[in-house]
């Protein structure tokens, strides 16, 4: 049989994802980043006690929906963007690995509801320290010393030590049950590329959980992909399922 | 203690062409949410300077401000479409942030609600959340080469935001080399915290009287220019 990872659905690329897991959720801050399906998925298959990283904690649904309707800044938000949030918002989440957990003004995001309410736990990282701990459960690094954070609330409770006599804080490496990330071009073996800004954390996060499932544009045959350019190579890569040609417009609809 | 309130101020757009008289041809810049955003507007092309974003490019072009020519995987940091100059490249987070960490951004211009003295630098963490955000501020205030702070001199309520010690949770410890308010640029030196720069209509000694931290003003303070 020749290897394919291409799923028909994204319900059933998320069907054996279980209760307490880690995520990493792919994306950043806008919705072209966003897996936003796979996403979906999971909020479909009710799935709970999860543990989530990301940057941002991320919008409930009436917040999008104001945020849609407003058409706040120029960029449009499609209809099919689903949000992180969604999970927070549908009590799926237990605790939260972000650098943006709240935003500093303005609305109140579904996760800083939930944590004034002791429902659940933030490990605050700054997202450099975020990346590099993902980064490193893809390379096989335990842990590593940075210098950032040290004499602040993320270094607390955290070994330092000095380095060319200045002090660096001990993190570890994030290894996630699950990565669901965003790409834009995939063949069947799993080799990804991005679509400029959207490779952020998603191309950060491929490859640093024990099952990498890739959201994409298109799939295309093999060999198509320059392999020059190739962003992710398929190892990292166990699933792949495909957006769908016209835009679901709830995330309840099986997909 | 007079307020000053029929004093002139700097508004958001001029602070920002003060600040871009700190960029120089060649340098690697980025720039933080908010006022310093506005910046890289007052950077004419002919200038050649490479603007990061964390969230992964380095050398973008202007802000786009014409729905129409809007690339939604073309964004800074704080979600607004950017140009695609020549020379720019993508990169992951993980990248981007090796690039920070590594040292190579010469300058990063960040937005705070507290400076220090000492050059602590509190932004992140409003007065009354329960948790404040963090972000991607941490990794350029500890590494880059020079880190400038844009905010206005005061809180809204009148507090000043340059303490002698600052009272909200750090970002990061004595990073910050110069701050740029709406009324002056002030730097911060091994000796303390020296008056550069000073808005017409304001004395060294009236901007004394509206900041928490001691300041020294050298002979060679000047008139705040655009």
């Amino acid at each position: 049989m020749p290897v394919n990872k291409v799923f028909d659905t994204f319900d059933a690329a998320v069907a054996d994802v279980v209760d307490g897991s880690m995520i990493h959720v792919g994306g950043f801050g806008t919705a072209a980043e966003y897996p936003s399906y796979l996403i979906a998925a999971l909020a479909r298959s009710g799935v709970s006690g999860l543990t989530l990283t990301g940057n941002h904690s991320g919008f409930s649904e009436d917040q999008l929906k104001m945020m849609k309707d407003a058409n706040l800044g120029i960029i449009k938000y499609p209809d099919d963007y689903v949000s992180p949030g969604l999970l927070v918002q549908r009590g799926q989440v237990a605790k939260g690995i972000y650098a943006f957990p709240v935003l500093n003004r303005g609305l109140e995001v579904p996760f800083e509801t939930l944590l004034n309410e002791g429902k659940v736990e933030l490990e605050l990282i700054g997202q450099g320290s975020l990346a590099e701990r993902i980064r490193a459960a893809r390379a096989g690094i335990a842990a590593f010393y940075t210098p950032v954070g040290v004499g602040t609330v993320v270094a607390e409770g955290k070994e330092v030590r000095d380095f060319d006599g200045r002090p660096h804080v001990l993190e570890h490496a994030l290894k996630a049950d699950v990565s669901i990330i965003r790409a834009h071009k995939a063949d069947r073996y799993g080799n990804l590329v991005y679509k400029g800004t959207a490779r952020t954390f998603n191309a950060t996060m491929a490859g640093a959980a024990h099952l990498t499932i890739a959201e994409v544009d298109e799939v295309v045959e093999l060999g198509e992909l320059d392999p020059e350019c190739i962003v992710t190579a398929a190892p990292y890569v166990q699933r792949v399922v495909v957006r769908p040609a016209t835009m679901s417009t709830s995330w309840e609809t099986p997909c | 203690m007079t307020n000053f309130e029929d004093k002139p101020r700097l508004d958001e757009w001029s602070m920002a062409m003060r600040a871009s008289q700190d960029v120089r041809e060649g340098m690697i810049v980025n720039l933080g949410m908010g006022i310093p955003m506005l910046v890289s507007a007052f950077v004419e092309p002919e200038r050649e300077v490479m603007f990061h974003t964390e969230n992964g490019i380095i050398g973008y072009g202007r802000v786009i401000d014409d729905a129409d020519a809007v690339d939604p995987n073309c964004v800074n940091a704080g979600g607004q479409p950017v140009e695609r100059a020549p020379g720019m490249s993508f990169m992951s987070h993980d990248d981007s942030f090796a690039l920070i960490r590594g040292g190579w951004i010469d300058v990063t211009m960040l937005g705070s609600l507290q400076v220090g003295a000492n050059g602590d630098l509190a932004n992140y963490h409003p007065p009354g959340k329960v948790v404040g955000s963090i972000g991607g501020a941490q990794d350029l205030a500890y590494c880059a080469k020079k880190v400038v702070v844009l905010m206005t001199h005061r809180t809204k309520s009148g507090a000043s935001k340059i303490m002698q010690q600052v009272d909200l949770p750090i970002t990061a410890p004595t990073c910050v080399s110069r701050v740029i308010t709406d009324i002056a640029v002030v730097d911060v030196t091994p000796d303390g915290l020296v008056l550069r720069e000073v808005l017409s209509g304001w004395t060294p000694d009236e901007v004394q009287q509206v900041t928490d931290a001691e300041l020294t003003v050298p002979d060679d303070v000047v008139e705040l220019s655009l």
